[in-house]
């Protein structure tokens, strides 16, 4: 992990924290540390747990087990309202009967804050997210970036240790999103608070994270950079969750510690292969790290188209290889093969790796 | 860095609580004052009568020891506060001292009434006491709240209730007055069944009432003679709630499912009932069967037939429950039909059904757990009818009047009023269980609700027509009971002089004009503004409390909350009688000694409404999101904060709605009230029911009318003031008026 903390943020620091309901585990005791300043995003299907162990986070949810603490305080047994974090919601849960400004003024005010210093601060904090002047709006009156907007500076104006934000994108349009994602990620890097973030797509996961980590049925899969999990995934959920991967059977003769030599049915390529031992592996291969050539182009494997699409920029095939089925993307369009065509396929050296069975 | 956390306080808050008990302990008079409480009696200290000293003067200078145990856990919840104690230890020593506050409360109130020890037992063990005390008074109260508080503090302390010492008052509120106010009355009715009369044994006596003949006895099916009244109120209870569904479901078919044009004022009859005193109907019935009414003067002027008295018995008072209850009916069955989606209906059809087939095998099927569920609301709510038989029963008996003859009657005998109340209660139980297992199941099986599209599909001609032919009529009758029962306060003598009138209103709300002032006349005027003011008072007590249940329970995670709702619910079947009764039984001697006070008609008002307010915040609470509490969580706003600044609120239409009601039904109640009453606090409905039984009807029907003015006004008035919850400009929100026409299924009477 390549993350330097900042030291005038806080860390989050879970240990074994877990959580059931009843027989149901929706978080298995997992062990996280979410460094001091980074925008830590949290990834994985539906139901995997993600949003329980940020409301676990958040104080909203208390864990079964387990300790959690922030900047280095022991947080474990203190309420929402006692933990310096605040929380952006999926439904951004702004109250319909208050103003914009009294949305935003709202926790300033419920911490002890006198009214018109309140305000003041308030203002400040929607000007920060572009708002300058829809103080006095109801929430109903403003679209829904605007709204997401006025969630944000909500919970910013708090200062918090911690910020914390569940899917807080899905409720836009895809333009939105985009842009949305990058202006939380620029307010981020300029305040430098710690971010937790939850979506259930990796694309923005990858646009936005320091760290993201990927979860899996209750429990963490994988923890790393962006690239780390897109380019060295630890198993095929990842691979697969991180990106389009085609994933087949091999088998994997190590040489050095570094590299080895894969075996796809008669087919060979060499590749890194982070210290697995020799054997039986599953190999992943990226669409895009399938090259089509010449089927006589020695070396290469024969397949055969079974259908091709036309993209406009790009083109897909879905081959048939000894090996299995194969899905490319191939980024010269046009030079568009047709069904039934004999390929030869090769592969690049990024984009391919060995994971454990 | 600068948080903006808020500071924790000096001084744990719950200081407060203690001393507010310190206050009820040392300086207010413990006892009930019995000519009233002056402001100088308030520091009792050192009042030379014990009976009017706090509780701390009566124990120092009376000799009162009893009160010593309840002084030592006060002094003992001082100790809590001192500095340098920790969470855990502080809330260990509030939870052991607000429990021995509340068991030393209990005990001796409890142990020690009117006659010395209230046990021979302790009579026995500890001699004869040669003191006395009469209730609890606002001291003792006091103490016992506080108590109370301090002991719900010491469980959040200790963790529970997620450490919310808010939620754990909010829970303790409900249990101590559900515990006070419902399961100890109803215990006591239970001992009083049980309890034998001195020459008999228990099984004997217990036998003896619960199987009388004039409870069971079958005498009907055999002979001329009549049957037992837990017979008649079943009887009467299936027949009325098998017309009513009927009914009730013609009209939702007319008003879903045809094209007819007046649906609108079809929907009025679902507001009529909630603003109808419970005699209207039965003197519209009279006026119409009556001896001296319409229909029997025209055949008699015809024919020289005499009818007779035939309105009065079981088919006077099923003729009025069917059209008091049939409303109810009607509302329920519209949201049942409302909520089959058509998409199953199209199904079928698509399946080569034919419209009859479809009703048949689709419709009818699914909408039959609604069907079930009106069919017992009504049920219950037959059961629980007062008004109804009082006014026509004649020697029809059911177990509602029943109870009253046995405590009003010169027998005053509670076993059986006991006895009576435990069988009636045993009876709405049960039909409670069925609702709730019924609706319980039903709730998977069909309304899949919004989403769906499609239209539903037209009845086939001859249910139409079936439709039709029950509901329109029917409509048409209940106008005309309305109208002519109305049409009786304006006129000097129904039946034999004709002549417009106005005296029966001058009679009772007569004003005069001398040179003091204005004198109220009018015979009810007293019972009127009594009225206006105990139901003004039980109102916002009412939602209040509703609205904090409906929030605890649909919002809160605690150990205990199942069992806490099932209390609720459970309260919710008592019929009205039962409780009269009940609290009598329970209030007339200490340590609560209210009866005769405008306190316990309030406390009835409120347990009995409680329900609407519990309902209609539950309602409302699921429409709110859940993530809104949380956001003011999150945003360091403390539970109380949230709950005044986000969520009530939002909750305006609920509030509006639960003060409504509690506000009408407090003045329509009649079952339970007429127990409680007294010189000084007359209802309403009670001084109409005695002048419509003594047959003075002409201001029984002005009083009504002009309770249904005032009922109207009223709801007027709460909405004006309540107002509307502003959530945009841009969208006039659609939701802000309250839905009237949503009465609760339950007890009405
Ligand atoms: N209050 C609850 N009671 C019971 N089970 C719950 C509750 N909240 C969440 N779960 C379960 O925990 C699991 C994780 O839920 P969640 O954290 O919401 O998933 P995600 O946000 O990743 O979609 C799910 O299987 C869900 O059914
Ligand atoms: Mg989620």
């Amino acid at each position: 992990m390549t993350f330097v903390p900042n030291p005038n943020a806080a860390e989050v620091r879970l240990e074994k924290i877990t959580k059931r309901y009843g027989k149901v585990t929706a978080v298995k005791p997992l062990d996280l540390v979410i460094p001091a300043g980074s925008l830590v995003t949290l990834l994985g299907p539906s139901g995997c747990g993600k949003t329980t162990l940020l409301r676990m986070i958040a104080g909203l949810e208390r864990s079964s087990d387990g300790k959690l603490s922030i900047g280095g305080k022991d947080v474990t047994h203190l309420s929402a309202g006692e933990r310096n974090v605040s929380m952006v919601f999926q439904s951004y849960a702004l109250f319909p009967h208050m103003t914009v400004l009294d949305n935003v003024a709202y926790g300033l005010i419920s911490g002890g804050m006198k009214k018109p210093e309140a305000h003041a601060k308030a203002e400040e904090a929607l000007t920060s997210v572009g708002l300058k002047g829809f103080g006095p709006r109801l929430p109903s009156e403003m679209s829904g970036g605007q709204q997401q907007r006025v969630a944000v500076a909500r919970a910013l104006v708090l200062k918090p240790d911690v910020l914390l934000f569940d899917e807080p994108l899905s409720n836009l349009d895809a333009r939105l999103r985009r842009s949305m994602r990058e202006e939380i990620r620029a307010l981020q890097q300029s305040l430098g608070v710690t971010v937790v973030y939850v979506t259930h797509d990796q694309s923005e996961a990858l646009a936005v994270s320091d760290l993201i980590v990927v979860m899996r049925a209750a429990e963490i899969a994988q923890m790393g950079t962006p690239r780390q999990l897109y380019e060295e995934p630890d198993n095929v959920f990842v691979a697969t969750f991180m990106g389009e991967a085609n994933h087949v059977r091999g088998t994997l003769e190590a040489e050095t510690a570094e590299t080895g030599t894969i075996t796809l049915d008669g087919f060979q390529t060499r590749l890194k292969h982070r210290n697995l031992p020799s054997g039986p592996v599953d190999v992943v291969i990226r669409p895009e790290a399938i090259h089509l050539v010449d089927p006589a182009t020695e070396g290469c494997l024969n397949g055969k188209v079974r259908t091709a699409t036309y993209m406009g920029a790009h083109a897909e095939y879905n081959l048939d290889t000894p090996v299995g089925s194969l899905f490319v993307i191939a980024p010269e369009a046009s030079l568009l093969r047709k069904a039934g065509d004999a390929v030869g396929v090769v592969l690049a050296d990024r984009g391919v790796f060995a994971v454990k069975p | 860095m600068s948080t903006f956390l808020r500071k924790d306080p000096v001084v744990d808050p719950a200081i407060w609580w203690w001393l507010a008990a310190a206050v009820g302990v040392v300086i207010v008079p413990w006892h009930m004052q019995q000519d009233g409480m002056r402001l100088s009696g308030i520091f009792a200290l050192f009042a030379g009568d014990a009976d009017a000293a706090s509780a701390l003067g009566q124990s120092l200078f009376h000799k009162r020891f009893w009160f010593w145990p309840v002084i030592a856990a006060l002094v003992m919840a001082l100790t809590a506060f001192r500095p340098g104690l920790d969470r855990r230890g502080r809330g260990n020593l509030l939870l052991i001292a607000g429990l021995g506050g509340l068991i030393g409360i209990i005990a001796q109130g409890w142990f020690i009434g009117v006659r010395g020890w209230s046990y021979p037992f302790l009579e026995r063990a500890f001699g004869d006491l040669e003191e006395r005390q009469f209730g609890v008074g606002w001291g003792g109260a006091m103490a016992f709240a506080a108590f109370a508080a301090l002991t719900t503090t010491g469980l959040a302390l200790r963790g529970l209730f997620g450490g919310d010492r808010f939620v754990a008052g909010c829970v303790g509120l409900l249990i101590a007055s559900i515990t006070l106010f419902t399961v100890w009355p109803v215990m006591t009715i239970l001992g009083q069944a049980l309890r034998p009369p001195s020459d008999m044994t228990f099984s004997a006596a217990f036998m003896d009432r619960m199987f009388h003949p004039k409870v069971w006895g079958m005498a009907c099916f055999y002979s001329g003679s009549s049957c037992g009244v837990a017979w008649n109120t079943l009887m009467l209870g299936i027949g009325t709630a098998t017309s009513c569904t009927v009914l009730g479901l013609a009209f939702a078919l007319v008003v879903t499912r045809t094209g007819f044009r007046f649906k609108k004022p079809l929907r009025l009859l679902t507001v009529l009932p909630i603003i109808t005193p419970p005699f209207v109907i039965g003197l519209g019935l009279i006026l119409i069967f009556g001896r001296s009414g319409l229909i029997n003067q025209w055949v008699a002027a015809l024919t020289g037939v005499e009818l007779g008295r035939w309105i009065y018995g079981f088919n006077g008072v099923w003729l009025a429950q069917v059209f008091s209850f049939t409303p109810t009916a009607f509302l329920v069955l519209i949201g049942v039909v409302q909520g089959i989606s058509p998409t199953m209906e199209e199904a079928s059809q698509t399946l080569r059904a034919d419209k009859m087939r479809t009703f048949t095998s689709v419709t009818l099927p699914l909408m039959r757990p609604g069907l079930t569920n009106a069919w017992l609301v009504v049920f219950v709510e037959s059961l629980a009818d007062f008004g109804n038989p009082i006014l026509l029963g004649g020697s029809f008996g059911v177990l509602s009047t029943e109870i009253f003859f046995a405590v009003v009657g010169a027998q005053a005998d509670f076993g059986r009023a006991g006895t009576l109340a435990l069988i009636l209660l045993i009876f709405a139980a049960v039909a409670f269980m069925i609702q709730r297992a019924v609706l319980g199941r039903a709730s998977y099986v069909s309304m899949s609700g919004k989403g769906d599209s499609g239209l539903p599909t037209p009845l086939p001609d001859s249910i139409r027509r079936a439709a039709y032919c029950i509901a329109l009529p029917w409509a048409a009758m209940t106008i005309i009971v309305y109208v002519l029962a109305l049409a009786g306060g304006f006129v000097k003598v129904w039946g034999r002089d004709w002549t417009p009138t106005l005296s029966h209103f001058g009679r009772a709300f007569s004003l005069e004009w001398t040179s003091n002032g204005i004198l109220w006349t009018g015979g009810a005027w007293g019972s009127f503004f009594t009225t206006i003011q105990l139901a003004a008072i039980a109102a916002p007590i009412t939602a209040a409390i509703g609205l904090l249940a409906a929030w605890v329970l649909s919002r809160q995670q605690f150990k205990g909350k199942t069992l806490l709702e099932f209390a609720l619910m459970l309260t919710f079947c008592v019929p009205g009688t039962v409780i009269g009764v009940a609290y009598i039984l329970t209030y007339n001697v200490p340590p609560v000694e209210i009866t005769g006070t405008a306190i316990i008609l309030i406390i009835c008002f409120v347990f009995r409404n409680l329900p609407v307010g519990v309902r209609s915040g539950m309602a409302a609470m699921s429409q709110l999101d859940k993530s809104l509490d949380e956001a003011s969580t999150t945003l360091r706003a403390s539970t109380f904060r949230t709950l005044t600044a986000v969520v009530l609120p939002l909750l305006k239409p609920a509030i509006v709605t639960a003060l409504i009601y509690s506000f009408v039904r407090a003045i329509t109640t009649v079952s339970a009230v007429i127990f409680l009453v007294s010189a000084q606090y007359e209802m309403a409905t009670v001084f109409i029911i005695n002048r419509a039984i003594n047959g003075d009807y002409g201001i029984a029907i002005a009083y009504s009318t002009a309770l249904i003015v005032l009922m109207m006004l009223a709801i007027g008035l709460i909405q004006l003031v309540v107002g509307e919850r502003k959530i945009g400009r841009r969208t006039a929100a659609p939701d802000s008026t309250p839905d009237i026409a949503a009465p609760p299924a339950g007890a009405r009477a």
